[in-house]
């Protein structure tokens, strides 16, 4: 898109993110997503909370169709991503950065080919392979790195950092993409408590000096109060709670997780 | 459940139950062994009587022969046999680059590397040597027979491991690159290639040690090099000049083990 927003209002609207009636069944008759309705506003954190196996992860890999879904329709940019395939699959894919789980950075390039690798929705492929990207994604890419605190790591190998830094490498791949909505896929169930903050922190943080939404998997309940301006609950395929973190209470908790005692367990 | 009932763990065959059909397949395979050596009248005294051959061919192979003329026609064969290798090499790994890739099944649809690795199956079906006749009927005696026979070889080799180097790689590194929005070919270049390209170069670097010693072979057949001397000297009964070319082989062998080894840390 290379429509200039006017006004706040229009670039979230241009942002936003509809999904209606989704279904996704592995195997047949067998829902792990059961009908999901969900409008995101093109702006701010929402994280999906609930336990694992329940659909979280499809939910958003349906979006930028690593999982193609059986049914239903994901609106994003008049465009309905659930019927893209080929150049406007990938075209809407450029808009939608990814932060995963095990960071999935290329091992083997270096810190600066992998932020770089947010640029390949736009770079011919004789270019990649000499690797001749333009100078203002070189620039673009030295900046993020000094953004998530890696300025000096450029030309490291990725399988030579640590989790908390090859996550962050994680974030600067995605926001060199200038997305227009961020997702962040488990993106702190491989760290450390402490890095996790850390990691949140800088990803809420360069998100929001960009006005990115962001929409996170997590089953860190603690942390998604802390940053997530909204909490959508799953349990068994379906939504079971969809509101503020400070409207989520312990009656809702039980409902998503199920049982009654789990708190006191951990 | 109660002591009585448990089984008595004092036993050895309980702690270490034997496997009655393992035992079954050795006592199986040596007895075969043997029933084959008595079809192929493969006796104790037939191997004394080969011993004795033996030691009177290997007193006759030395001192080598270092005559002018002789050694002038071994570095004309030998050399004929290193430009066949490295020709029939670097052909073979241009042709199974794309060829590894069309058969890797996780990057390509299944009709495409199906017929991937029917093409490899069948590259890989026979022994150069009899390739190598192949081609000495159809282009005629010569180098060309010879570095086609071993391009046959290359393919079969070098693009089966590399498909399967590819099908075990890392695919959610794959997946994090196409969610990017990459094309096919930049998926391929960055996210492919990176993480297979040493193992790549790896069997590239053992294929062309392979072709070295198989370009000394091929010219018996007719397909260039120096074997077609090597087999001449045999049969002319000039043992001495046969361990000059042998040792001239070793010699070469041993150089291209010491690149393919260099090659494969530069890569690593």
């Amino acid at each position: 898109m290379s429509l200039t927003p006017e006004s706040p209002e229009i670039a979230a609207d241009n942002r936003a993110l509809i999904i209606k009636g989704l279904r996704k069944e592995y195997v047949a008759g067998n829902p792990i997503l059961k009908d999901i309705n969900l409008s995101i506003e093109g702006r701010g954190i929402t994280a999906i909370i609930g336990p694992s196996g329940t659909g979280k992860s499809t939910l958003v890999r349906c979006i930028n169709r690593l999982v193609d879904p059986t049914s239903g329709s994901i609106l994003f940019q008049d465009q309905d991503i659930t019927c893209l395939k080929g150049k406007a699959l990938r075209h809407i894919r450029r808009k939608i950065g990814m932060v995963h789980q095990e960071y999935n950075l290329v091992e083997r390039l270096s810190v600066m080919e992998n932020v770089l690798t947010g640029r390949l929705g736009y770079v011919p492929a004789w270019k990649a392979w000499l690797r001749r990207f333009d100078q203002s994604d070189i620039t673009k890419a030295f900046v993020l790195l000094d953004a998530v605190g890696l300025g000096s790591f450029a030309t490291r190998r990725a399988d030579q950092l640590s989790g908390g830094q090859r996550q962050r490498v994680g974030i600067a791949r995605a926001l060199m993409q200038d997305p227009d909505l961020i997702l962040a896929d488990e993106p702190t169930s491989s760290l450390d408590p402490r890095t996790s903050v850390e990691v949140m922190e800088i990803m809420v943080k360069l998100a929001g000096e960009r006005d990115i939404p962001v929409i996170i998997n997590i089953h860190n309940v603690d942390l998604a109060k802390r940053f997530a301006n909204r909490i959508i609950g799953m349990a068994r395929g379906e939504i079971v709670f969809d509101g503020s973190p400070s409207d989520l209470k312990d009656h809702h908790l039980t409902e998503i997780y199920g049982g009654e005692n789990w708190m006191e367990a951990t | 459940m109660s002591l009585a009932e448990a089984p008595d763990r004092t036993l050895r065959s309980n702690a270490l139950p034997p496997n009655w059909t393992r035992r079954f397949g050795f006592i199986a395979l040596g007895l075969y062994c043997l029933y084959a050596m008595s079809t192929l009248e493969i006796t104790w005294k037939r191997f004394i009587i080969g011993l004795d051959q033996g030691a009177k061919f290997l007193a006759r192979l030395w001192p080598p022969n270092f005559a002018p003329d002789k050694i002038q026609m071994m570095n004309e064969g030998l050399l004929e046999s290193v430009q066949i290798a490295i020709l029939a090499t670097a052909v073979g790994i241009i042709l199974s680059l794309p060829l590894g890739l069309m058969s890797a099944r996780n990057l390509v649809p299944l009709w495409l590397s199906s017929t991937g690795r029917i093409i490899i199956a069948v590259c890989r079906s026979f022994h150069p040597m009899i390739v190598a006749i192949l081609f000495v009927k159809a282009v005629g005696f010569g180098a060309l027979a010879g570095i086609l026979a071993l391009i046959v070889s290359s393919i079969g080799f070098i693009a089966k491991l590399f498909a399967e180097a590819i099908e075990e790689m890392n695919m959610k590194q794959v997946e994090a690159v196409r969610a990017t929005g990459a094309s096919w070919f930049n998926v391929l270049i960055m996210a492919v290639l990176p993480q297979v390209i040493a193992r790549f170069v790896g069997f590239s670097a053992y294929q062309l040690d392979s072709n070295l010693r198989n370009s000394t072979m091929v010219g018996i057949v007719g397909g260039g090099g120096i074997g077609a001397t090597l087999f001449t000297a045999y049969q002319r009964f000039d043992y001495d000049y046969v361990m000059t070319i042998l040792l001239a082989i070793i010699a070469i062998i041993m150089v291209s083990e010491l690149l393919s080894g260099w090659l494969r840390r530069v890569f690593q």
